[in-house]
């Protein structure tokens, strides 16, 4: 899923300030998982809004604002705003933008990662969305996201004891994990062939991606 | 050290403040470990040009790096303006090569974003973009300066050294031939506001648009706050302007010229001919103190479009 946290609510008020009449949406997808943008974080941040007492607060959540057919519920509510602070994830906020063209719209989160749920509170990047998958040869753990230096010949020097240097208390060698888990599959060999240059123009390096998809374009 | 109130002192910045009309040119390294191809450029621009751009991996080609060809080129007698683009460094990788450029006696540096690495003959490389180039223009006019480094430290070696700085005439570039138009000054502005000291401008042939944007950029004052260079590329061929409208974003060839390349007998000469009519157009312009002329892969022809020009008589 898509992780995001919420902004410092200092800096939500100073983008609301000037505006009379706000909308607070949230998002039912990824940041409602994440304990970030759902319903209930909705619900939370307007009663913080109101209690600043400078602003009038609507609030509702829809099912994905990554996709404008979503909105119809929320768009008379909208209109009646002079502003939107989106809950979403920042697909979700570029989406309002072009639902709503004339509203000004704020995000209320930070975009974090695409990551997984490691337990209560806790969350962790690992997919770097590069367009080109080599966790097939990697056993599984992605070289480019879960080392600090997107190595695909690691581990680098800075691997102590499972760990990595840039931060040995918190961040795992992802080398040491591919390491541990192709010795599991008994397939070590992979390692010693020299891996070569990504082709990182199939990631943002080439540009702003699109996908077209002829056989289900019609549906 | 630098003499008088020079910021640099470099042969560019004396000749602008001096108030005399500036010639500079472009010098593209080869794309192979062949100084002899360098030398032969340098003869053909020394006496000529006030300073020559040395490019930077170009369209994102992969050639001789522009501080190493900036060596060869000082050593031959002629005063080198580094390029550095953003595409293939970060701000450590920069500033390192800020220092070391003016170790080796470099005094000019132009800064770029640099073309994408998709044109050129690695698309599948990394780009880096780190810093943009109005940020790298901040970067190198604080090391100069306020003798920092982006980080805040000041430039010495260890805590009781003494402070010295890299002292670098600082270069941008401006194009007003890209969109929107009515926000290619603002940023203009935005380098003036970074610390640019001159700009060179991108290759010019529509000079109806090129007027209109000078005159915006007079209502601001900015000509007044940084020196302004016009960029120039001769014509070889119709194909070669074709190609320039076709496939360069950013550059716009009027049908007029198409016209008269495809007409001339000679293409060559009709290119060099419209290079100096339109060098010669430039001058009168206000706020045009100076002229970049790009003469890709055709360095050859400089001495003859100065000289036709009266700027410099060799």
């Amino acid at each position: 899923m898509i992780v995001a946290e919420r902004k410092p609510i200092e800096e939500i008020k100073d983008y609301l300030s000037g505006h009379k009449r706000v909308l607070v949406l949230g998002c039912g997808t990824c940041v409602t998982v994440c304990l970030a943008g759902g319903e209930r974080e909705v619900a939370t941040l307007a009663s913080v809004l109101r209690l600043a007492g400078e602003l009038e607060v609507q609030e509702n959540t829809i099912e994905r604002q990554c996709d404008i057919e979503f909105f119809d519920t929320v768009k008379e509510q909208a209109e009646s705003c002079d502003a939107i602070l989106s809950m979403a994830c920042g697909v979700g906020v570029q989406t309002v933008v072009k639902v709503f063209p004339q509203k000004c719209v704020y995000p209320a989160l930070n975009t974090m990662f695409c990551g997984s749920n490691d337990g209560a509170g806790q969350w962790s990047e690992n997919c770097l969305a590069c367009g080109d998958c080599k966790l097939g040869i990697f056993g599984g753990v992605c070289p480019v996201t879960r080392c600090s230096k997107s190595l695909l010949n690691g581990p680098c020097g800075g691997s102590v004891n499972g760990m990595c240097e840039v931060d040995p208390e918190n961040i795992e060698c992802g080398w040491q994990l591919i390491y541990d888990r192709l010795r599991t599959l008994g397939k070590l060999d992979v390692l010693a062939e020299n891996a070569q240059p990504r082709d990182w123009s199939r990631t943002h390096d080439g540009g702003p991606r699109r996908l077209s998809r002829e056989d289900v374009a019609g549906l | 050290m630098v003499d008088g109130n020079y910021k640099s002192g470099s042969n560019l910045e004396k000749v602008l403040e001096t108030g005399r009309f500036a010639v500079t040119a472009e010098l593209g390294p080869p794309k192979s470990a062949d100084p002899d191809v360098i030398k032969r450029k340098v003869e053909y621009l020394l006496g000529w040009v006030d300073a020559a751009n040395i490019t930077d991996n170009q369209t994102a080609i992969v050639r001789v790096s522009s501080i190493a060809t900036s060596k060869l080129v000082l050593d031959l007698g002629l005063e080198p303006i580094i390029q550095i683009t953003c595409r293939d460094r970060n701000r450590l990788s920069m500033q390192s090569d800020i220092l070391g450029a003016y170790l080796l006696g470099v005094r000019n540096v132009l800064c770029l974003t640099g073309d994408h690495q998709s044109f050129g003959n690695h698309p599948t490389a990394k780009s880096v973009f780190d810093l943009d180039s109005i940020q790298l223009i901040q970067m190198v006019r604080d090391m100069r300066d306020k003798k920092i480094f982006a980080n805040g430290e000041e430039i010495k070696n260890s805590k009781k050294a003494e402070v010295k700085e890299p002292r670098m005439f600082v270069g941008g570039a401006a194009n007003p031939f890209a969109d929107p138009l009515e926000f290619r000054v603002v940023r203009l502005d935005k380098k003036v506001n970074a610390g640019v000291d001159f700009i060179q401008t991108q290759c010019i042939y529509d000079m109806e648009r090129f007027e209109v944007w000078m005159e915006q950029v007079r209502s601001r004052g900015l000509h007044k706050k940084c020196k302004i260079l016009a960029g120039v590329t001769p014509l070889k061929s119709v194909g070669m302007a074709k190609y320039m409208r076709d496939q360069v974003a950013g550059v716009t060839v009027p049908e007029y010229y198409i016209e008269r390349m495809a007409k001339a007998e000679d293409p060559k000469a009709e290119g060099i001919e419209i290079c100096v009519e339109q060098i010669q157009r430039l001058r009168e312009i206000e706020g045009v103190v100076g002229i970049h002329i790009m003469a890709i892969e055709w360095e050859q022809v400089v001495p003859e479009i100065v000289q036709r020009t009266g700027l410099r008589s060799g």
